[in-house]
């Protein structure tokens, strides 16, 4: 339960005057000083909310009242960060860092692109893991396996969260794996796509990828169904005819369904019956996804 | 305001007796019938609990008044939507009674998916005497029956019967927060985080999406509903709360879907006070309607407003229930306290709102004579029969006896639900598994 009293960390009120003894002939350091302050707790209350939206996913039974609070927080901040001019200093650092490790901006813009998932496929879920799983090769990896490779990179230190619920991921959850990175010693800020896109294998590098002022949105955005390609096959069609689509046309992974195969009827039957595994990102993830298909699919069709 | 305290621990015969609070025992509504004979508690775990009012014998005047254990029931159960792989909690989020109409009661209890017409009404009589059929059941031999006897109708013990008469199901694909009876007592709504919809109470497969915010981008949500409910006397109008701290008023004569409204109370937000967490603590939890349909009560996170329906600028009072935790915001979200929903009720002239806060506390704002009080809910700091001591938060400085400070209050232990006897001064409190009924001192 919560501690009786929770006791405070720094100032709360964002204008607690600095401590005591200041020499009022210097207001300006005074002044200095509340402004670091206030970024920093601005910094620490992004950092919490970010890692209360991904926690949010984690759950059982997401609560949409409450991501939809946080989630206007965090585009609150972004947005203030922007007028400040903090964000743009963050991007760059963060390309800066990219750059250190060769990744190319190219790969941040594709995953976003990725990420809202609306014209690259048409019909196809909206989650796919991040191709640069073959950077480091770790989808769904432990943690651990990731700080080391990050240390390995050069440069940038990073610990990861823990998730404070590992284990409670739902069956067949792979990509959830939040894999949240925090840099420390500097003020920059975390990606929030990693935590969209959802599978773990992205978070194989320092890879981080900038949040433009919608990422906010994309929480919501990314987990929409996107109306399937008419399936080839009629009777196929006719098996799911009555079955009312709109009933999947909900932000699935905020009602809580995290596998990856986060598919229609229609798409389900589309990728296994004509394209096998190659309409699915090759990663190695998604092959397990495969048998969560086949499942999906005989709970369907009732075989 | 005195308080006589018949703090009944009404754990007796099925509320486990532990320190810690059992899960499915904690206590998610309450809610008075209209008259005020009956109370309903729905718990986390599914159940409802009915209690009823003791009329009181003349050997025994004191006990006039007392809440007993009518009926209890499992209303929900656990389920698991396969297609989602989610499970939906069986945990009652509201209850709400229909007028009774004939001897038996009606009430609606709903939990995240699925709402439960329930009937409950007394037996103390049975049929014996059937002619084919033995006392146990068991059909007779043909070859015995030798003459014709109508069954007769006798006395037998009281027994209590709650059956479901409808469920209302499939309609949300998101979790309902409210529901609500019309005045018309024929129809009544359900309300997510993104929908409206209006039922016949006779008719279980069909409903009308009357309100339905969802965006067609979800990317572009940024508000929910997170309360609704019906004017008390007006059939046609109903109002609903959003996570923005906003208030809308829909007629349903102007149109089939309420998206737009006729009235819309919003307060700006007043920039001295102006944090990150604003927003948040804007979110209206509940609203409530006066008896007299006059007013609208709203309570965000850290007060409760007043509004009168003729106005939407501003509302007509605002009360502070703990504006001390206004400079612990910050760590209130990190346990997440700042998304505690708190309800909010009127006493059965309007003249009284009460509603609850941490560490057990509830409090009570008079309208006619702007006083307040503090309240406490607690075993430890109270007898049963004991006159409720006023409670206060020390907020700076030197703490008095008998205050709490700040730092020391207990932020498990909120009073989220809570309601009052429509007529007399009786009102009922949930903390975590235990429920507190309190009634003004009888002289």
């Amino acid at each position: 339960m919560f501690p009786k009293g929770t006791k405070r960390k720094f100032s709360d009120s964002g204008d607690e005057p600095a401590a005591g003894g200041e020499d009022v002939n210097q207001p300006s350091s005074v002044a200095v000083r509340m402004l670091s302050s206030y970024s920093l707790q601005r910094q620490s209350l992004l950092d919490m909310s970010l890692i209360k939206l991904q926690l949010c996913h984690m759950l059982v039974e997401p609560n949409l009242c409450r991501s939809v609070l946080i989630a206007n927080t965090v585009r609150q901040i972004q947005e203030e960060m922007t007028q400040d001019g903090t964000w743009q200093i963050m991007t760059q650092a963060l390309s800066a860092a990219n750059a250190a490790a060769q990744c190319s901006a190219d790969r941040l813009v594709a995953t976003e692109v990725l990420c809202r998932q609306t014209e690259a496929t048409q019909g196809e879920q909206v989650l796919k893991p991040f191709p640069a799983v073959g950077s480091e090769g770790c989808p769904a990896e432990e943690e651990e396996e990731v700080v080391v490779e990050e240390e390995g990179e050069g440069g940038v230190t990073m610990s990861t969260v823990s998730p404070q619920a590992p284990t409670s991921y739902l069956p067949g959850t792979f990509g959830m794996d939040p894999c949240w990175e925090e840099e420390n010693g500097e003020d920059e800020e975390e990606d929030e796509d990693s935590e969209e896109c959802g599978s773990g294998s992205e978070e194989g590098d320092s890879d981080r990828l900038v949040g433009d002022s919608r990422t906010a949105e994309q929480v919501f955005g990314t987990f929409e169904i996107k109306n399937p390609a008419p399936s080839p096959d009629p009777a196929l069609e006719e098996l799911f005819s009555d079955v009312d689509a709109s009933y999947y046309d909900l932000d699935t992974v905020l009602t809580g369904m995290q596998s990856a195969p986060k598919m229609g009827p229609y798409d389900l039957l589309e990728s296994l019956s004509s394209h096998g595994p190659s309409t699915l990102s090759s990663s190695t993830s998604c092959r397990s996804d495969l048998n969560e298909l086949d499942h999906i699919m005989e709970i369907i069709v009732g075989s | 305001m005195e308080e006589e305290t018949d703090t009944r621990k009404i754990n007796n015969s099925f509320l486990r007796d532990h320190n810690y609070a059992t899960e499915a025992d904690i206590i998610s509504t309450v809610e008075f019938n209209p008259s005020g004979e009956l109370l309903a508690t729905g718990d986390k775990g599914g159940r409802v609990v009915v209690f009823q009012r003791e009329q009181g014998t003349k050997s025994e005047p004191q006990k006039r008044g007392e809440y007993n254990v009518y009926s209890t029931f499992q209303s929900h159960d656990p389920e698991f939507d396969y297609l989602k792989s989610l499970e939906v909690e069986e945990k009652i989020n509201k209850i709400r009674w229909l007028p009774q109409q004939n001897s038996a009661y009606f009430l609606l209890s709903t939990n995240d998916k699925t709402v439960k017409l329930w009937k409950i009404r007394e037996r103390d009589r049975r049929p014996e005497g059937y002619n084919l059929k033995d006392e146990d059941g068991r059909i007779r031999h043909p070859s015995t029956i030798t003459s014709l006897r109508v069954p007769v109708l006798q006395n037998s013990d009281l027994m209590v019967e709650a059956t479901a008469r409808r469920v209302f199901s499939n309609a949300h694909t998101y979790h309902i927060n409210s529901i609500s009876v019309n005045s018309d007592l024929q129809t009544y709504i359900s309300t997510d985080d993104l929908r409206v919809n209006l039922w016949n109470l006779e008719i279980t497969d069909q409903s009308f999406n009357i309100v339905d915010i969802k965006p067609c981008n979800m990317e572009d949500l940024t508000e929910v509903i997170t309360a609704a409910e019906f004017h008390p006397q007006q059939c046609n109008t109903l109002a609903y709360s959003s996570s923005r701290g906003s208030v809308r008023l829909c007629d349903m004569r102007k149109q089939a879907l309420c998206d737009t409204h006729c009235k819309f109370f919003d307060e700006p937000e007043d920039p001295s006070t102006r944090s990150f967490f604003s927003e948040i603590i804007s979110s209206i939890s509940d609203i409530k309607f006066s008896h007299s349909g006059r007013f609208l009560m709203t309570r965000d996170y850290l007060t409760v407003k007043v509004w009168d329906l003729n106005m939407e600028t501003r509302p007509v009072q605002t009360y502070q229930v703990h504006d001390y935790l206004r400079g612990k915001l910050c760590s209130l979200y990190e346990n997440d306290c700042i998304f505690d929903k708190f309800e909010c009720v009127w006493n059965g002239s309007d003249s009284v709102i009460m509603t609850g806060s941490y560490n057990n506390f509830f409090r009570m704002f008079d309208r006619n004579t702007k006083k307040d009080v503090t309240l406490e809910a607690s075993r430890e700091n109270s007898k049963p029969r004991a006159i409720l001591q006023p409670r206060k938060v020390c907020v700076g400085g030197k703490r008095r006896k008998d205050e709490v400070t700040v730092d020391s209050l207990d932020f498990s232990k909120k009073i989220l639900h809570s309601t009052w006897h429509p007529q007399e001064n009786i009102i009922a409190v949930a903390a975590s598994n235990n429920l507190y009924i309190f009634q003004d001192k009888v002289t």
